[in-house]
């Protein structure tokens, strides 16, 4: 079955509701948990920096790579310095959320599913541009995949 | 009591010593009941994957500014978080942080307007502290509550708003942001489009001074005699001056100001916080676009 429009798939809902439920003074220590477990790139892309894409919309240097494969999921990478921990959870969070999933589930998440972490008021809606940024350039690049 | 200040021979140097402090002093002072070290940080996550011993966080988001309205703080809200982080009036507070320290000469600066009388910059923040190799501890700091008074904000001395820089057009202006945002080929500094501006350019007159020459490779200050060279000779600034910097929001020319007040003992410095943000989307102000600083326009000469 096709995925509704705007239609949250179920892994990153259920991160969501991880945030939610916690009280917000620990939500902080939540998202430190998911930058310590942001994926290390595999060696062919770790050699290959270039192939990843810059978020310039972040503060500090976030790289992103989203690939289709054959069987038209997405693979997403992400890599992003020790010394921005928040940039790297919000990497985390798309990489823990998106990775594997259908093309048309990523396309579906609303632009806005980073507003609704429950994080905007703790860490500054400035901040929280960042990973919107991020959630649009990894939908463009599978669109462009697809196109291609 | 306040903590005497570090007798360092090269903070000796600068016009106020005593708002620098280097590793090795506050190495050797940690846990001392006086001090409060505190922690302000660009990214909101960095103290808690490791800070010096003892220190608290000052995040300049979410803890100096007003969540509703763009200004910082007040007074009762101040005293709350300066007691619940242990801070009490005659309290010494050294304050460190990423980025050459940035954010935190933007909270020394707003710690300025309340009036606090002891707080200082750690020399090189930081990064500086953890290349030579020192502690960090990700245990939380429970310090114990203080009593902080309720303390209204003085803007006079050291802050700018928009009308006084309309006023001050013609007297000396410090811009301290990259030089493409300051020719007006980009609104925003590379890395931070979030926060950009209805126009691009810089407040007529205004000398690009980009604020990280004032800091070396290290973090650290500059020497005397080469933040002279730079503010002093190369622009033309004079310590008697009014002067005001500005950026983008007005932290990076925080660090600015920490330089032409503190170490170059400039009588009069007033810090914009407004910044570009506010003067890019301001209606009908004047604007000068690309390298030269320009004339102020007829209508707005003031001085």
């Amino acid at each position: 079955m096709a995925p509704q429009l705007n239609e949250v798939p179920a892994r990153l809902a259920e991160i969501r509701e991880e945030f939610l439920e916690m009280d917000p003074s620990d939500r902080l220590l939540l998202l430190l948990d998911y930058s310590n477990a942001l994926p290390e790139l595999p060696d062919r892309l770790s050699q290959h920096p270039g192939l990843l894409e810059q978020v310039v919309e972040c503060q500090s240097s976030v790289f992103l790579l989203a690939e289709v494969d054959e069987d038209q999921k997405v693979r997403l990478f992400a890599t992003a310095p020790a010394e921005a921990p928040t940039t790297r959870g919000f990497a985390s969070i798309l990489v823990q959320g998106l990775d594997g999933l259908e093309v048309g589930e990523v396309l579906a998440i609303p632009e806005d599913f980073p507003q609704s972490l429950g994080l905007t008021a703790l860490v500054s809606p400035l901040r929280i541009r960042g990973m919107t940024a991020m959630l649009g350039r990894t939908k463009r690049q599978v669109r462009e995949q697809l196109e291609s | 009591m306040p903590v005497a200040p570090d007798p360092s021979d090269r903070f000796s140097q600068f016009a106020h010593p005593e708002r620098l402090v280097s590793t090795d002093w506050l190495q050797e002072r940690l846990g001392d009941p006086g001090l409060v070290i505190a922690e302000s940080d660009e990214d909101v996550l960095l103290y808690e994957t490791g800070h010096i011993p003892g220190a608290v966080k000052i995040d300049w988001h979410t803890d100096l500014n007003d969540p509703v309205e763009r200004d910082f703080l007040d007074g009762q809200s101040l005293a709350k978080l300066l007691g619940e982080k242990g801070i009490s009036p005659d309290t010494t507070i050294v304050l460190y942080g990423d980025k050459s320290n940035w954010w935190a000469a933007y909270a020394l600066w707003v710690l300025t307007l309340f009036g606090h009388k002891d707080v200082r910059l750690l020399d090189g923040g930081r990064a500086k502290w953890i290349s030579e190799g020192r502690e960090l501890t990700i245990d939380p700091t429970r310090p114990a509550t203080a009593e902080y008074p309720v303390l209204e904000r003085n803007d006079e001395s050291n802050r700018a708003w928009r009308s006084d820089v309309l006023a001050h057009l013609g007297s000396p202006l410090v811009d301290v942001r990259s030089p493409e945002e300051y020719s007006g080929e980009r609104t925003e500094i590379p890395g931070y489009p979030a926060e950009g501006a209805l126009r691009a350019g810089h407040i007529p007159s205004a000398q690009s001074v980009p604020w990280a020459r004032a800091a070396e490779e290290d973090g650290t200050f500059k020497s005397r005699s080469a933040l002279e060279a730079i503010y002093q000779t190369e622009k033309g600034l004079k310590p008697n001056d009014s002067v005001i910097t500005y950026c983008r929001i007005g932290e990076r020319s925080s660090h600015s100001w920490f330089v032409l007040k503190y170490l170059l003992g400039f009588e009069d410095v007033r810090n914009y916080d407004g910044s570009w943000t506010e003067w890019g989307s301001s209606v009908g102000v004047p604007i000068i676009l690309g390298t030269e600083p320009g004339a102020v326009p007829e209508k707005w000469r003031r001085n």
